[in-house]
């Protein structure tokens, strides 16, 4: 492990009027780590990924990315600093090509303008190019299913896992240091889910990102995480590998419960 | 197995027929059956007044018998006598409302209320034969009509289209008889066409309506099918036959575009110029509302800022400060202005959206008016006199005078502002747009600066309107305040959204229509808002999407089902395979 993690948030707290949303909340993702967040409904883990990403600020704390504070950056400018995610309930644009919605994602890391779009400028056409052949090899990612004549669909047309996967390929696309994952697996049967779980691996292993993901499948928890941290109203109550964090009683007591003997077997 | 024959639900028979009559009589008591009555469209007995109120009938009886839509896992019904009997009641019902309205204003003078329901009204909707006979005509005339309308669903498939459309073409003819009849002319073959179809001013001749609707009727049929045919051919051919395709294309516009003044005469060009002018504006407007999806009801700001700019700096009167540039010296300045008028505009509105956008930027437009108005201004911009003496346009010795000349200049700005529209719509600062549109807190997250996309959505915009502005300026020859009043932004905004909104083709469309057709019916023009309206809330409630819709709406949902199902073939088949080696 690198002597600096890749995130390291220190006393983040963030409340919506007296609710404590996040409490002095202490947590790091060291690089090339594949860390999950759990907890139950309304702990506070999609409000965490939102202070991240700077589309909502926090009242105090330090978020640190790669050495540098991004706490009060636009969101796009968190972006450009490498940190990107997807949504619980997919947001894609609906009324974009597949290709475009991935395009997007690469929006910071080209940079032409609208004189050179008017001019059709050498330098526009070879960026355009590029960025059509790197969203296609990002979406090739997920093997044969958001390539050929679906690039040229609309996102709107797509299946819900199909959507899911786009909505990846999308936060892929920035070419991202640290991708946040909130709940890939939401909604997909068992066959997909099993099958996004080896690829939430496969991004870390041959995409090189590293990686923090919400999920609720104790299943998809137990089979990708080198860690995991536990929150509880705001407050994390354990971190550990799975093992130790799903016999840790106040898990048990807060979340797991029964549950978990049954996802641990 | 034989279809089922379709039984239209009464009740909407019953409710659809009342309400097509209060349609009717609602025409008739805002005074727009008796205004159509003058205007004859057949000669001699087919009137726009008659026909307006006959279509009521028609249209509404065309919905009661529309068989519903052939859906998977439910038998298909067809057409079949019942039809023809719901479409008759509903006709029956509609002429019961009007003949109600009839003998009810016979008895009792309700001119105090409704101005129009004037003795001449109640001869016209009886046909002048009296109320008792009148109203025995209109039950039984309604009740042929409303069987006519559901019979059009009894018209074999293949033959429906082209009989409706070949109407709807004798009706254009008739109608637009100053535009066609000048187009025969402009093509020297008016004085042999001209007398066969038409009669003096009085519409068209019987003989010349009927061979309209053969001649339409032929080529809609013969058409039938080929657009679906030439547009599978436009999507299989390579790269470079649809690059040669294109260029065809392009070359016949250019063709048609170069011939047009001189075949359609002064006055018709007159009517092309000023719908030229609002589609610069309304391709300005697209990118603005149509692409970023920021709507903007005061763009007449733009548009008057171009045109204040080009006046002062142009004209050899401009009040305080009058450099008497060439149009083409004046353009630099004309786009930094509007550069920074889209600044001002779209600074403090950064962080608005939707409702809140509108409202403000609604009050800018009325600020730009108020401001060139104002006595405070009066030294620069002429208060109430405005600006005068705008000069011509000129290319070295060649001097555009004419609206035949304009024509040129204005279509030659148009297709060089429809290339910079596609040109953006196809680029990253496009895209950006186009997300920011979508869901605007995502687009920002995946990296859009936001601040920067409205930014350059408002200059852009702006830049383009000035231009038109500009232009307008030079063709009236001097500019007053009255003339960039909200009307204008709300006749831009029609035209992008029933253009159909991010569409080039769509937003050329609406501004010939919603700004050239007005023109041409002049005679109505009171009518002219009224119209506006229903033809907006139209689109809104069935093709929000426009008339031509942009290329990610126009995806055709059966292209779309089709892969789909070929795509949920293979992963149903897959589910049987071994999974793939990871």
């Amino acid at each position: 492990m690198s002597a600096q993690p890749l995130l390291q948030i220190r006393n983040l707290s963030k409340a919506f009027g007296g609710l404590m949303a996040i409490q002095e909340l202490d947590f790091h993702v060291n690089k090339d780590e594949i860390v999950s967040l759990i907890g139950p409904n309304g702990a506070g883990k999609t409000t965490f990924f939102n202070l991240v990403t700077g589309m909502i600020p926090p009242d105090a704390g330090q978020i640190v990315v790669d050495g540098h504070d991004i706490v009060g950056l636009r969101p796009n400018q968190i972006l450009e600093r490498g940190v990107a995610r997807t949504f619980q309930n997919v947001r894609l644009f609906p009324n974009m090509t597949v290709l475009e919605n991935v395009l997007i994602g690469q929006h910071t890391r080209t940079g032409t303008g609208p004189v050179g779009a008017i001019l059709r400028t050498p330098a526009f056409r070879r960026q355009e190019e590029q960025a059509v052949e790197k969203a296609k090899e990002t979406l090739a990612f997920f093997g044969s299913r958001l390539v050929g004549y679906r690039f040229d669909q609309p996102a709107n047309v797509l299946s819900y896992a199909n959507r899911r996967r786009l909505e990846i390929a999308r936060a892929m696309a920035s070419e991202p240091k640290l991708l946040l994952l909130d709940e890939p697996t939401a909604g997909m049967n068992p066959r997909e889910t099993a099958e996004l779980t080896e690829l939430v691996a496969k991004l870390r292993d041959e995409q090189g990102f590293t990686i923090c993901l919400i999920e609720h499948d104790m299943r998809v928890v137990g089979r990708v995480s080198d860690r995991v941290v536990v929150l509880d109203y705001g407050t994390k109550i354990a971190e550990g590998s799975y093992h130790e964090v799903a016999n840790d009683e106040r898990v048990v007591e807060a979340y797991l419960g029964t549950k978990a003997g049954k996802a641990a077997s | 197995m034989a279809a089922r024959f379709h039984r239209p639900d009464p009740r909407r028979t019953v409710v659809l027929g009342i309400a097509g009559g209060l349609t009717a009589v609602f025409l008739s008591a805002i005074g727009m059956v008796e205004e159509f009555i003058k205007r004859s469209l057949v000669d001699p007995e087919v009137v726009l007044g008659y026909v307006t109120i006959a279509l009521v009938p028609f249209v509404f009886a065309y919905v009661v018998a529309r068989p519903p839509p052939v859906r998977e896992g439910i038998a298909p019904v067809r057409p079949g006598p019942l039809t023809l009997a719901a479409g008759a009641v509903a006709g029956l019902l509609t002429a019961s409302v009007v003949s109600l309205f009839v003998v009810i204003t016979t008895e009792v003078n309700v001119r105090g209320v409704l101005q129009n329901v004037s003795p001449p009204l109640l001869e016209t909707l009886t046909f002048h034969r009296g109320v008792g006979q009148g109203v025995v005509w209109l039950l039984v005339g309604g009740t042929l009509i409303g069987a006519g309308g559901a019979a059009v669903h009894l018209i074999p498939a293949r033959y429906r289209r082209p009989v409706v459309l070949a109407v709807v073409w004798v009706l254009i003819f008739g109608l637009l008889q100053v535009l066609i009849a000048q187009i025969f002319r402009g093509l020297k073959v008016g004085d042999t066409v001209n007398p066969f179809l038409y009669k003096g001013s009085r519409g068209l001749t019987i003989h010349g309506a009927i061979t309209v609707w053969i001649a339409a009727f032929l080529i809609a049929l013969s058409l039938e099918g080929q657009r679906e045919a030439m547009r599978r051919r436009l999507a299989e051919a390579t790269p470079a036959v649809r690059r040669n395709y294109m260029l065809v294309g392009l070359a016949v516009a250019l063709l048609i575009l170069a011939v047009t003044p001189q075949i359609l005469g002064n006055f018709l060009s007159e009517v092309l110029d000023l719908a030229g002018i609002f589609l610069l504006m309304a391709l300005g407007l697209n990118i603005v509302v149509g692409y970023a999806g920021l709507l903007d009801l005061g763009y007449v700001a733009f548009f008057a800022v171009g045109a204040y700019t080009g006046a002062v700096l142009t004209s050899p009167s401009s009040p305080e400060w009058n450099p008497a540039f060439t149009f083409w010296a004046a353009i630099p300045f004309i786009m930094v202005a509007a550069a920074l008028a889209g600044i001002i505009v779209g600074t403090p509105v950064l962080r608005m959206r939707g409702d809140y956008l509108a409202i403000v930027t609604l009050g800018f437009g009325e600020i730009a008016r108020i401001l060139f108005l104002s006595d405070a201004l009066k030294p620069y911009f002429g208060g109430a006199q405005g600006i005068i003496r705008v000069p011509n346009i000129s290319i070295g010795p060649v001097e555009f005078v004419t609206s035949q000349d304009f024509f040129y200049i204005i279509y030659a700005l148009a297709i060089v502002l429809i290339y910079v529209s596609w040109a953006l719509q196809h680029s990253r600062v496009g895209r950006a747009w186009m997300a920011m549109r979508e869901d605007e807190t995502v687009a920002e997250v995946m990296g859009v600066n936001i601040v920067a996309a409205k930014l350059q959505a408002f200059i852009i915009g702006a830049i383009l309107a000035s231009l038109g502005g500009a232009l307008f300026a030079h063709k009236i020859g001097s500019i007053f305040p009255h003339s960039f009043n909200i009307v204008v932004s709300i006749t831009v905004l029609m035209c992008v959204i029933v253009g159909g909104m991010g569409s080039i083709p769509g937003v050329i469309l609406g501004a010939i229509v919603l700004v050239g057709a007005p023109e041409l019916l002049r005679e109505f023009s009171e009518f002219k808002f009224l119209l506006y309206g229903a033809l907006l809330i139209f689109m809104m409630q069935m093709k929000p999407e426009g008339l031509i819709p942009s290329r990610q709406r126009a995806q055709e949902l059966h292209q779309d089902e089709a892969a789909q199902d070929a795509w949920l073939r293979r992963e149903a088949l897959g589910d049987t395979e071994p999974e793939p080696a990871k």
